[in-house]
């Protein structure tokens, strides 16, 4: 029986020391939950356990025996295989399917040995009846879809003859039946007793597949237990290291004009158009499954992709034709790939936070520093954004700091409407919070929001009225006191869970030679 | 929700973060070091080289290369890259000779006239990388033999000189280098060469530009990350198309200080100007640990080239040799600006 442990790591970078003494273990045909906010030390832990950082202090052990990784093709020789949460970065997206998933074969015979491809393709067939999925063999990996993508690496994993597999936020960008498929392909991993560590932060998942798990906070663990012995606020409250109070759904007086309108938005990506209606303080919720639209609705409304359409604003008929229209009809938007679209990680916090409102930071045309570090630091306090100072760049924040920049670059401005999309992906429970206070706060001020999003239990916190998209239409309209989980849920899925899964397999086998 | 710690009780840390303490020190002053022991280095091999005759020698020298440069340093800002300002260079000098010596111009027509037709070539350039969305290396590329085709066929590749004889064969070149023209390459100011001047200042309000106004700070923000700026409200293909057009007037204003310095319009002046240009800006990155185009740092890097040109030709390295020690020192720059330890990432 196999087991992999971890004795008083430590681990710093520079001054921030971000693993203290930390004891972990896994065994075999375990999954093992790695649970902690953002900044933790899970993500820095499972990194040194799959060689791609070094430990500074500590001991891991692989059956009793001391072992040390200096790069991730050494843990994958001791059977440490990592499912990345970044797929794209471990795939190579230009070779076929059957490439990537026989590589490990490519990268350890002769370079000028001969490749027999009857035997790839078998092999290839094997691993992938091993995660049950169909995928064509010779489609390019660049046109796999992405839970085709994580099956690929599974796939990939189990073949290199690994004892333990880490995935790192695995259901993050897949759909419920998808999601459905994993957790199969976890439970028959676990079967021939291979040992898993699974970092996420849904609790339902956790409950649902984990053994046992082992919360971190500040770079220490604080707790480890069955997972049946900790009750989800439990759980939240040693990750947080307090108790949360819960933001249940307050009812608000809604104002009675209109405050955002758009008419026959053509989206062209989904090729459907769009129209909506939000009221004074409303919080209208779009809720989707991945794939469902929902961003590309939302950068239609914000006029970043070519539109056409009627947009009123407090009753105001507005011409949309960019980014900046938008803005200067008082429309705000905060993107869902955050990184790549909603902040400037290069750039300091205050340049971040001035930059929509540039202009009245910069009277002539002249920049005023001092006053855009003042109005950062109100900000930073205000929102709760951890920063050392304005100037630190936002690549040094975490996930849940940066969206707070990320929103509150747009506090400067006087916006009416906010389009949210996805804003509480990647950060942790106690930043989700102040996400939502800050979403109340806004609609107190009589603002309009539309709250794009596929968690369905944060609309039902959040939104006063949620419509359900699929496909590019919206094709189910409810209020919060209607609403449920499962009943977004079924709309969500095309109006039947069961009908939506035979599709989607039928999708996948229909894409098979 | 990392806390800093208390380093007394890791002995290990400590010693890390001296070793981390010596690679940020050498990536803030690394060049700025490298410039001094240059210095010495030379002043040390030949007495004439510290000597104030030498001194505004070396300014002087850097000046045309300089003016490429900040140029350049615009279209890497905005994330860009101009490989064309060699080639505007040479355009503008046979531009500028052209018009006083066959065309027997003024001066301010003479001046006039290049600076638009760089500006015109930044328009295509941002045409063709904005518009059409051709990659930057790619696009500036084909302008930079169109540009050099146009130059060479207009001159049909005879050099431009006061009195020469007329390419058609009719008769002597009407025109000379006039005096006020001269002064812009070869004049002085109280003993300081005129081009050093133009140098200093425009290297002084390019650095207040893009520093301390918005337009600067757009720039930089559009280079930063196009999507995020956009979204952002910034007009980040405005701000591109300005950086080529700027990049563009830069280089016709370095054509024109080179035409007035050698008081010849000399075809494919410009050639060796586009990778010293290049040079200097990224050698740039690295002074102070910038890490990003900044023109205090174009300049720090025109500097050390120049000095390093104008030490080994008093040590009698022959010229061929002296691209050697220029790769040298950009690739010790770059290392300076690129090498990180694992941990910063």
């Amino acid at each position: 029986m196999s087991l992999l442990e971890v004795r008083k790591i430590s681990k710093s970078f520079g001054q921030v020391q971000v693993l203290k003494d930390v004891d972990f273990s896994v065994k075999a045909g375990e999954v093992h939950a790695l649970l902690g906010v953002n900044g933790a030390g899970k993500s820095t832990l499972v990194k040194i356990l799959s060689g791609d950082y070094t430990k500074d202090t500590g001991k891991i052990q692989l059956n009793g025996e001391e072992v040390s990784f200096k790069n991730p093709a050494e843990a994958k020789k001791n059977g440490i295989a990592m499912v990345v949460q970044e797929v794209d970065t471990a795939l190579i997206s230009n070779l076929s399917v059957v490439e990537n998933l026989t590589l490990d074969d490519t990268l350890s015979g002769s370079p000028f040995g001969a490749v027999s491809w009857k035997k790839r393709k078998r092999k290839a067939v094997e691993l992938l009846q091993r995660v049950n999925k169909k995928i064509d063999l010779n489609k390019l990996v660049s046109q796999c879809s992405l839970s085709e993508k994580q099956m690929i690496l599974i796939a990939r994993a189990s073949a290199a003859n690994a004892s333990f597999i880490i995935f790192d936020e695995p259901t993050a960008p897949l759909s419920d039946s998808e999601t459905k498929q994993l957790f199969e392909v976890i439970a028959g991993l676990k079967n021939e007793g291979i040992g898993m560590i699974y970092i996420s932060h849904r609790m339902n998942e956790i409950k649902k597949i984990a053994d046992r798990l082992t919360i971190m906070r500040d770079g220490k663990v604080v707790d480890v237990q069955k997972t049946e012995d900790l009750s989800v606020e439990e759980i939240i409250s040693k990750m947080l290291g307090k108790t949360l109070k819960s933001a249940d759904y307050t009812h608000r007086e809604l104002g009675s004009k209109i405050a955002f309108e758009v008419k026959d938005v053509k989206v062209p990506e989904t090729g459907s158009s769009f129209s909506l209606k939000v009221k004074e303080g409303e919080v209208v919720g779009i809720a989707g499954l991945v794939g469902a639209g929902k961003s590309e609705t939302a950068n239609a409304l914000f006029g970043a992709s070519r539109t056409k359409g009627s947009w009123l604003i407090n009753g105001i008929e507005k011409r949309i034709h960019s980014p900046l229209d938008a803005i200067h009809a008082g429309i705000s938007f905060v993107p869902e790939e955050r990184r790549k679209s909603g902040i400037l990680i290069d750039f300091s916090v205050k340049d971040n936070l001035s930059l929509p409102a540039i202009k009245s930071f910069s009277p002539y045309g002249w920049l005023q520093q001092n006053k855009e570090r003042d109005s950062a630091l109100a900000q930073m306090k205000e929102l709760g954004i951890s920063a050392s100072s304005p100037l630190t760049l936002l690549k040094h924040l975490s996930g849940g700091n940066q969206q707070k920049v990320s929103i509150g670059k747009w506090l400067n401005r006087e916006s009416s409407v906010f389009l949210f999309d996805e804003p509480t992906k990647g950060i942790d429970v106690g930043a989700k919070n102040d996400v939502f206070r800050l979403i109340a706060s806004l609609a107190e001020e009589k603002k309009g929001i539309v709250y794009f999003t596929s968690e369905f239990d944060e609309l039902l916190q959040i939104a006063d009225r949620i419509l359900v998209m699929y496909d590019g239409e919206i094709i189910e309209e409810l209020t919060n006191a209607e609403a449920s989980h499962e009943k977004i849920m079924q709309a969500a899925t095309g109006g039947n869970t069961v009908e939506a899964t035979d599709r989607i397999e039928q999708l996948s086998s229909s894409g098979k030679a | 929700m990392k806390q800093p710690i208390e380093l007394n009780n890791y002995p290990q840390a400590e010693k890390r973060d001296r070793k981390e303490g010596v690679i940020d020190f050498l990536m803030k002053y690394g060049t700025l070091i490298a410039l001094g022991l240059i210095i010495i280095f030379f002043s040390l091999m030949n007495e004439q080289f510290l000597t104030y005759g030498n001194i505004t020698d070396i300014l002087r020298s850097i000046s045309i290369v300089t003016l490429v440069a900040i140029g350049v340093t615009f279209s890497m800002i905005v994330g860009g890259f101009d490989l064309s300002v060699g080639s505007t260079v040479s355009l503008a000098t046979v531009a500028s000779a052209s018009l006083l010596v066959w065309h027997s111009q003024e001066l301010l027509v003479v001046l006039v006239v290049p600076l638009l037709l760089g500006a015109l070539i930044g328009l295509i350039n941002s045409f063709i990388v904005v518009k059409i969305k051709i990659p930057d290396l790619i696009g500036t590329l084909a302008v930079m033999y169109i540009i050099n085709g146009v130059h060479l066929t207009y001159t049909k590749g005879y050099s431009i000189y006061s009195n020469m004889p007329m390419p058609d064969g009719s008769g002597t070149a009407p025109g000379i280098f006039i005096p006020a023209f001269q002064f812009i390459g070869q004049g002085r100011i109280f003993t300081i060469p005129f081009p050093v001047i133009l140098m200093v200042v425009l290297v002084a309000l390019v650095h207040v530009f893009l520093n301390y106004t918005k337009a600067g700070r757009l720039f930089y923000i559009t280079g930063g990350n196009k999507e995020a700026a956009r979204l952002s409200g910034v007009p980040v293909d405005r701000y591109r198309t300005y950086a080529y057009v700027i990049s563009g007037v830069f280089a016709a204003l370095a054509g024109i200080v080179l035409a007035a310095r050698i008081g010849t319009g000399q075809v494919s002046a410009g050639d060796s100007l586009l990778m010293d240009g290049v040079a200097a800006a990224l050698i740039g990155y690295s002074v102070f640990g910038a890490g990003k185009p900044n023109v205090i740092g174009t300049f720090i890097g025109a500097i050390i080239i120049g000095i390093l040109l104008n030490g080994l030709t008093m040590m009698n390295v022959p010229y061929y040799a002296q691209d050697i020690v220029k790769g040298g020192i950009l690739v010790g720059a770059l290392a300076l600006t690129y090498f990180k330890t694992k941990t910063d990432s």
